[in-house]
């Protein structure tokens, strides 16, 4: 997910980006639609999902969070992760930039649909919370044979 | 999936001639809380996925560099389907002033939350001006 970008053309990421841009630029026109559940951007957290075949990931950057005030919660395949970041300045301060996120945020991500909500991890490291949710057998392709 | 990011791709063609540009890396630009009381500056920056290890806090004559690499592990393979972050380096910079004691700089890393502490050399520290009355 994050290769160098200075290779555009063996980034698996620069083809995903240029998709995004697109898309970004035509967020609001007639006649695309935009994921019901889909935030504006610079919505609080930053979040990246990635997915293998056997499992999918999902990662909130959300520095200075209390772990214990993460709600993480799956159903069927929708993720929901709430919490709250308090923004501490001092009483008598004079604030020059305000510009970190303040409060309580609460994100719903829309996973594919075989992920398993029995196999479910996450872990809070340096800011970023990483959850893990294992991706049930039965998706698997088979290959078809030709008679 | 294809079929609708093949289309995309056509409508945008047709409707820009631009051709798609060959950018850096990009840096992200770590968002701070910024306030001053009595006894100097405290800087407060987001830096998630960013240990100490991997964290360059410099002061350069009188510009506080703050540079991070973010460390996130991923299993082999895996494939972007959703990404509000792009990159994994942050940088920013601010000019301090001169009445900053800059030798007695003191930063704290927690969770991702980078804070600065910059106090104001002790003899300008504020006094209050007593204004007279003729």
């Amino acid at each position: 997910m994050f290769v160098n970008l200075t290779n555009p053309g063996n980034s698996l990421f620069e083809g995903f980006r240029r998709a995004q841009d697109e898309m970004d630029e035509m967020f609001g026109r007639w006649p695309w639609p935009a994921g019901i559940r889909s935030v504006a951007r610079g919505t609080y957290p930053p979040i990246n999902v990635g997915s293998t075949p056997e499992q999918v990931d999902v990662y909130l950057f959300a520095a200075g969070v209390d772990p214990k005030s993460f709600d993480i919660s799956l159903q069927q395949n929708l993720l929901t992760v709430a919490g709250e970041r308090r923004a501490s300045l001092a009483n008598d301060a004079n604030v020059y930039r305000k510009e970190r996120f303040d409060g309580g945020f609460r994100r719903v991500i829309n996973l594919p649909e075989d992920v398993d909500p029995d196999r479910v991890t996450a872990r809070y490291t340096d800011g970023v919370l990483q959850i893990h949710i294992q991706r049930r057998e039965a998706a698997r392709p088979r290959q078809i044979e030709i008679k | 999936m294809a079929n609708t990011t093949d289309e995309r791709k056509d409508v945008a063609s047709r409707e820009s001639n631009e051709v798609s540009k060959q950018e850096p890396e990009t840096v992200l630009r770590p968002p701070v809380d910024i306030f001053e009381d009595a006894h100097g500056i405290t800087l407060v920056a987001d830096l998630p996925g960013v240990g100490k290890d991997r964290l360059n806090l410099q002061v350069d004559k009188d510009a506080l560099i703050i540079e991070g690499d973010a460390r996130i592990e991923m299993p082999d393979g895996m494939e972007a389907i959703y990404a509000d972050v792009r990159s994994t380096r942050y940088r920013r910079s601010f000019t301090l002033s001169g009445e900053l004691s800059t030798e007695e700089i003191n930063a704290n890393l927690k969770d991702g939350v980078l804070t600065v502490n910059i106090p104001k050399r002790a003899e300008v520290r504020p006094r209050k001006i007593d204004v007279h009355v003729e």
